[in-house]
């Protein structure tokens, strides 16, 4: 059976018959069905594949691709307070503006000479990330946080020789799940028991746990659930004194006003870029970062590319390049290289840099301010409410804090069913997650969130749960 | 006034050049990026300034070294930046082979960047994005009938971590039989991608990888040789990056099959196949493409991509979760797949790739597909028999056959007789405002050039693009020195690399490039 094929397709050029039969005849061919010859008739389709009939112009796809994805109901259309892990925060205009750049979007894996800026740019995303965490080395980015923080994990085991590492036990478990998948079988991932009361990591469990099998202890600042982990010397000691790695896994908003983990003796910092400039997209946004100090040691464990300033032949002129490159699977190793490089997040480094640059150090301050405030004052309103704690744990919040309705009655399922009635979003159940916690939410609070917003957000569980 | 004369045969092309600093040097104190909105006095009033509760031991102490810049100067350095670099929209993108850089419709961009896609929270309740799941699930099914699979997962990030994630089907596959122990190796090709033998590494699996026999098939001999009830798996590109199909690949997924290994396919090279064959019929178990790749959308500098993976029904219920469901009239995520690997990627995927994805389906059709895997192929063969037409330019492998949708080209005979490399020609490229890549490494095939036009550029581009190599190869043999100084008319000049491998020197961020540089 012949198909007919598409003539005239506006993305197609050489689809125009005349074209094609000249340039078939160029080959000595016929007809398209000459094409092909190295594939076996047995293994060809011979029918056609069934597919949806196309759109018939572009303005048919615009319109019913615009009706399909007006039936989301969006963060802008409700108050959203939904975290862990993927944040609304402001998105200034002119990150949107570089990222929808057709010559960075569209541009992949050129030479320096015909991509210097994009060479340049992501040089400078790991530049200014360097400076928010204080630490020497950052990587082009990864896929996500938890792609970053498993390959943290990675990276000490073949830098220690060992094959445990042990993971804070507040920890996202989808992330877990990412971890454990890309660990496994090589490094077995042991969790450590937290504070009921603080969520802080319990170190007599630490303690109990790490050995002489240890590669990394893993925690993060603020953790998942939001509170702050004041005891990062304490826990990074631990892990050195028995000549483990200590991996802090970082939100980077925070670091206008949290000390960064490199200053509580944190040897490898991980993370997600997505708050600095990024939307949501669904969890289209996601991108994350490794950092280390420069040491040959951590530098020649990365898989990811890293990009080096280095001078041309002529003088004055700044150029760039693969620092490294041979300890990538791109190099002549192939899979003796680590792990495995390829497409990851490039664009969203580009437009953490961009964010980056905007803020620069007072907007961070500010916007770590904002958020303190912000969550501090939800909070505080939401412990006026019969019934409902504020935070669970006795700790200072960052952003995210886990709201106990323990005492309502009510599920938190039932109350986030309501609110959403109301036009919010409440926060994550975390109820499947962290079942010894009964009906707890997670709450995120940011810039985003004017007084009125959180009011709404209180007059609403007043009234669902006190009637 | 005479006319103009517009006669020479290659562009006069000059890279833009804006000398940008480094966006540290462009501090100056005080200035402001964007203003950061102020929590509202009510709020301050009840909790004040927020930051003194923070423990002592977890305060900055000293503000980020971040720059300090107005808006206009940050927005006037990064449209710099971006003018100096050569995105696919600007060139005719053939030179980029294994990468499938087609045109990325702008339509799809603007569908994607719709708030009803970027403002979603992956966490939100399943009523409230009936419509990106809705996309999701027919993406899923036209995916279906593509590759002959019967469910794809999109929650790969791109296609090494769809390598992955086969990788950790196949584990979970043979520990759930209880052979993980003894199945310890995975077969692959010289010329598949690297990360089809990296990415199974670092799930812990010993690599065999197969060379081509003389016409640039995977060797059989050697192939069944090496499956043996040790085979995990099988990974493979076909065609690989050669352009070279293996017609024989019904019978290495059968060895395997019956050897009782999985058979993975990376379909990143299925450009020329869309329509024309499928992963089912040769045998495979598991395929992925790269939406980035043969589903047009853009490769913003390296990512966020897409990798779609699909599988047979056996293997469904190892397939990281959820997956998108569709019942009684509503789209769900669906979580009950119990042999699953778990996740690989947070949340969903990167939806809106996805959604781009289906959009260029939906423009083309099946027989728009068809079109796509027809003139793909035909591009490449026409720019493969002229290309050859010059001297020192070679292909090896199946001499005067078709290729499928790129070939890997030799300069070997044209470096004997110039001293010319071929990465001395890939500079000289950007002088005429072009790209060419030549090959993963090592370079099993001497001096090689990998182009892949994909079914994007005219005739028009495609006679230019040609032009311009047979250009360059003429002053190989006439002019050598202009290549060996290149490029000329680029943003900027040849790289002295010589730090790049150096612990002492090397320089991956601007804090550590002032502090090894202080002295000298």
């Amino acid at each position: 059976m012949t198909i007919d094929g598409y003539k005239n397709h506006p993305y197609i050029p050489n689809s125009v018959e005349k074209v094609q039969k000249e340039m078939l005849k160029e080959l000595g061919l016929e007809t398209l069905e000459d094409l092909h010859e190295g594939i076996p008739e047995e293994l060809k389709f011979k029918s056609k594949i069934d597919l949806p009939e196309p759109y018939k112009s572009e303005y048919e796809l615009r319109k019913d691709m615009e009706k399909t994805l007006r039936k989301n109901k969006t963060c802008r259309d409700y108050i959203n307070f939904l975290g862990a892990g993927c944040w609304q925060h402001y998105v200034p205009a002119i990150c949107d503006e570089i990222n929808s750049r057709s010559e960075f979007l569209t541009a992949y894996a050129g030479e320096p000479y015909n991509d210097h800026g994009r060479f340049q740019t992501l040089f400078e995303y790991q530049s200014l990330v360097a400076e928010l965490v204080d630490m020497d080395v950052v990587n082009v980015p990864t896929f996500d946080w938890a792609q970053a923080a498993a390959t943290s994990i990675r990276m000490a085991a073949r830098i220690t020789g060992r094959e445990e590492a042990l993971v804070v036990g507040t920890i996202d478990k989808e992330k877990l799940l990412i971890i454990q998948n890309y660990c496994d079988p090589i490094v077995d991932i042991i969790l450590v028991d937290y504070d009921k009361k603080t969520g802080a990591m319990d170190l007599d469990d630490l303690k109990d746990k790490i050995s002489e099998n240890t590669a990394a202890v893993y925690f993060e600042n603020p953790s998942f659930l939001g509170f702050i982990e004041n005891q990062g010397q304490k826990i990074s000691d631990i892990a050195h004194n028995i000549g483990a790695i200590s991996i802090v896994g970082v939100d980077p908003s925070s670091l206008g006003i949290l000390a960064p983990p490199s200053h509580y003796g944190a040897d490898i910092i991980c993370g997600d870029l997505q708050p600095l400039g990024i939307h949501m997209n669904y969890g289209g946004g996601q991108s994350g970062f490794i950092s280390t100090r420069d040491e040959e040691k951590f530098v020649m464990e990365f898989p990811s590319r890293l990009f080096g300033i280095a001078p041309t032949i002529v003088e004055g002129e700044y150029g760039f390049g693969d620092v490294a490159y041979e300890r990538t699977s791109f190099g002549n190793l192939r899979e003796k290289g680590k792990e495995f490089v390829g497409t990851q997040t490039a664009l969203w480094g580009i437009t953490a840099g961009v964010y980056l640059s905007l803020m620069g150090p007072k907007g961070m301050y500010e916007l770590g301010q904002n958020i303190m405030q912000k969550s501090q004052y939800t909070i505080n309103e939401l412990n006026k409410i019969k019934g409902v704690k504020g935070s669970k744990f006795n700790s200072i919040n960052f952003k995210e804090f886990v709201v106990d309705f323990n005492d309502t009655n009510k599920t938190v399922e039932e109350i986030n069913k309501k609110l959403l009635e109301k036009g919010i979003f409440g926060g994550k159940d975390l109820s499947k997650d962290f079942p010894e916690f009964g009906q707890c939410a997670l709450y995120c609070v940011t810039e985003i969130h004017l007084k009125e917003d959180i009011d709404k957000l209180i007059d609403s569980l007043k009234e669902t749960i006190e009637g | 006034m005479k006319r103009i004369s517009r006669d020479h045969k290659v562009r006069n092309f000059h890279q833009a050049k804006w000398d940008e600093p480094i966006i540290f040097e462009l501090s100056n104190e005080g200035e402001r990026g964007i203003l950061v909105p102020e929590a509202e006095e009510e709020i301050v009033k009840v909790v004040g300034d927020g930051v003194s509760k923070i423990p002592e031991s977890m305060k900055r102490e000293k503000l980020p070294n971040l720059p300090e810049i107005n808006q206009k100067r940050v927005l006037m350095h990064y449209l710099r930046l971006s003018q100096e670099t050569l995105g696919g929209d600007l060139n005719i993108e053939i030179g980029q082979g294994t990468c499938t850089m087609k045109y990325n419709p702008k339509i799809n961009e603007y569908i994607a960047r719709m708030p009803e896609m970027t403002e979603l929270h992956p966490l939100q309740d399943e009523s409230t994005v009936q419509g990106i799941l809705e996309i999701i699930y027919k993406t899923d099914l036209c995916m279906r009938e593509i590759s002959g699979m019967d469910q794809f997962t999109f929650q790969p990030g791109g296609g090494s971590q769809a390598i992955f994630t086969m990788a950790s089907i196949v584990r979970k596959y043979h520990r759930e039989h209880g052979e993980e122990n003894q199945r310890d190796e995975i077969i692959t090709t010289v010329y598949s991608h690297p990360s089809d033998a990296a990415a199974p590494a670092t799930k812990g699996y010993k690599v065999i990888t197969i060379m081509p026999d003389e016409e640039g098939y995977p060797d059989y001999e050697a192939f069944k040789n090496a499956v043996s009830e040790r085979t995990a798996a099988f990974f493979v590109a076909n065609p690989e990056d050669t352009g070279v199909f293996n017609p024989r690949i019904k019978e290495f997924t059968d060895l395997v099959r019956k050897a009782g290994g999985l058979n993975c396919y990376d379909q990143a090279n299925a450009n020329g196949l869309l329509g024309v064959t499928r992963a089912k019929e040769a045998g495979f178990d598991m395929c992925f493409f790269n939406l980035h790749k043969t589903f047009s959308t853009p490769h913003g500098c390296g990512g966020p991509g897409g990798g779609a993976l699909g599988v047979v029904k056996e293997l469904i219920d190892y397939l990281p979760k959820p997956i998108v469901g569709f019942k009684d009239g509503k789209y769900f995520l669906n979580y009950d797949l119990d042999k699953s690997i778990g996740k690989v990627r947070l949340f969903n995927g990167v939806p809106q790739t996805v959604l781009k994805a289906y959009a260029w389906i939906m423009s083309l059709g099946a027989e728009g597909l068809y079109e796509v895997a027809k003139v793909a192929v035909l591009n490449n063969n026409y720019l493969f028999k002229k290309l050859l037409e010059h001297k020192g330019v070679d292909a090896p492998y199946i001499r005067g056959k078709q290729r499928v949708e790129q070939v890997r080209y030799t300069l070997e005979k044209l470096a004997e007789d110039t001293g010319i490399s071929t990465e001395d020609i890939a500079r000289r490229v950007m002088d005429f405002g072009m790209h060419y890549w030549t090959s993963h490494h090592p370079y099993y095939v001497p001096e090689p050039i990998t182009l892949e036009p994909t079914e994007t550029p005219s005739k028009e581009d495609l006679d230019e693009y040609i032009r311009t190599l047979h250009h360059i190869f003429d002053e190989a043999y006439e002019n050598p020195e202009i290549i060996k100084n290149a490029p000329h008319r680029s943003t900027i000049h040849k790289i002295d690399e010589s730090s790049f491998d150096d612990p002492e020197k090397w320089a991956p961020t601007w804090r550590v490039y002032l502090r090894k540089t202080e002295e000298e």
